[in-house]
């Protein structure tokens, strides 16, 4: 019933010259979607993947748990020294990460070119 | 002098993950019909699903024997949903999620369905079934005709 979660990563470089690990995200974000959320983050190569970008564009639908896997994926992140920034959130979703507090620990962007130059 | 009239939906899911999309879908839909704002509506449709969410794992703990009754009662101000399941109910309310406590490992990354639910609607209140069973949540919302 849920739609499954589809992730994928791209690397870029940053206008600033940096290089930039963007995880893209595509279907719903719920308990189910542990591999493709936490499972893809984990498989970034730690020393060198410390700017990353989450992308979600085509996710339409985040619920508790889901978010609760973005919170998992920034306490990581954090205890890795990893900079973490999102972007393409619906209006809905911007106010719901906001309401939970995640944009004290990941800024939010409406899109990636925001993101990318905020780094 | 007429009595005001109160259109009835009645949904009835089953205790399975995802099915919480079928009432989203259902909830927006008289939303739309009522002529709620889309922020509203999706404001609707996250508090929903948390509800059935909370009645299909905590309330029948995932038993697919038993099914999730979703009632949405149409008014001519707002949207009364009750989320009924065959639990319990709640002992306590928990407390307010904080991002730091998460962040620092001193709090359970998930438990945040409540809060978004009472952050989400006008009114949310918790009644556990007198029987032992037939607990609900009862969700309102209200219909703000001159933000429309």
């Amino acid at each position: 019933m849920q739609s499954e979660t589809k992730s994928r990563v791209d690397q870029i470089t940053s206008p600033a010259g940096l290089p930039v690990t963007i995880l893209r995200f595509e279907g719903d974000i719920a308990s189910t979607s542990k591999e493709a959320v936490l499972g893809a983050y984990q498989a970034l190569p730690k020393a060198t993947a410390k700017l990353i970008l989450l992308d979600f564009t085509k996710v339409e639908y985040i619920n508790s748990s889901g978010i609760a896997l973005v919170i998992q994926l920034l306490i990581e992140a954090a205890n890795s020294g990893q900079k973490v920034v999102a972007f393409g959130l619906s209006a809905h979703f911007t106010k719901v990460f906001t309401m939970v507090g995640i944009t004290k620990y990941a800024q939010l962007f409406a899109t990636q070119a925001e993101a990318l130059a905020a780094l | 002098m007429s009595e005001p009239q109160t259109t009835t939906v009645e949904v009835r899911l089953p205790s399975r993950m995802g099915y919480e999309k079928v009432a989203m879908s259902t909830a927006a839909a008289v939303a739309k019909l009522m002529g709620f704002r889309e922020d509203r509506i999706e404001d609707l449709k996250t508090a929903i699903a948390e509800a059935c969410i909370n009645a299909i794992e905590h309330g029948n703990r995932l038993n697919e024997n038993l099914s999730v009754g979703v009632v949405l009662s149409a008014g001519e101000h707002a949207l009364e949903i009750k989320v009924i399941d065959d639990g319990t109910g709640m002992k306590k309310q928990p407390a307010r999620p904080d991002i730091d406590r998460k962040m620092h490992g001193e709090e359970d990354p998930r438990g945040m369905g409540m809060f978004l639910i009472q952050a989400l609607v006008d009114e949310a209140e918790w009644v556990s079934g007198i029987d032992g069973h037939s607990s609900y949540v009862r969700l309102v919302i209200r219909l703000d005709k001159e933000a429309a």
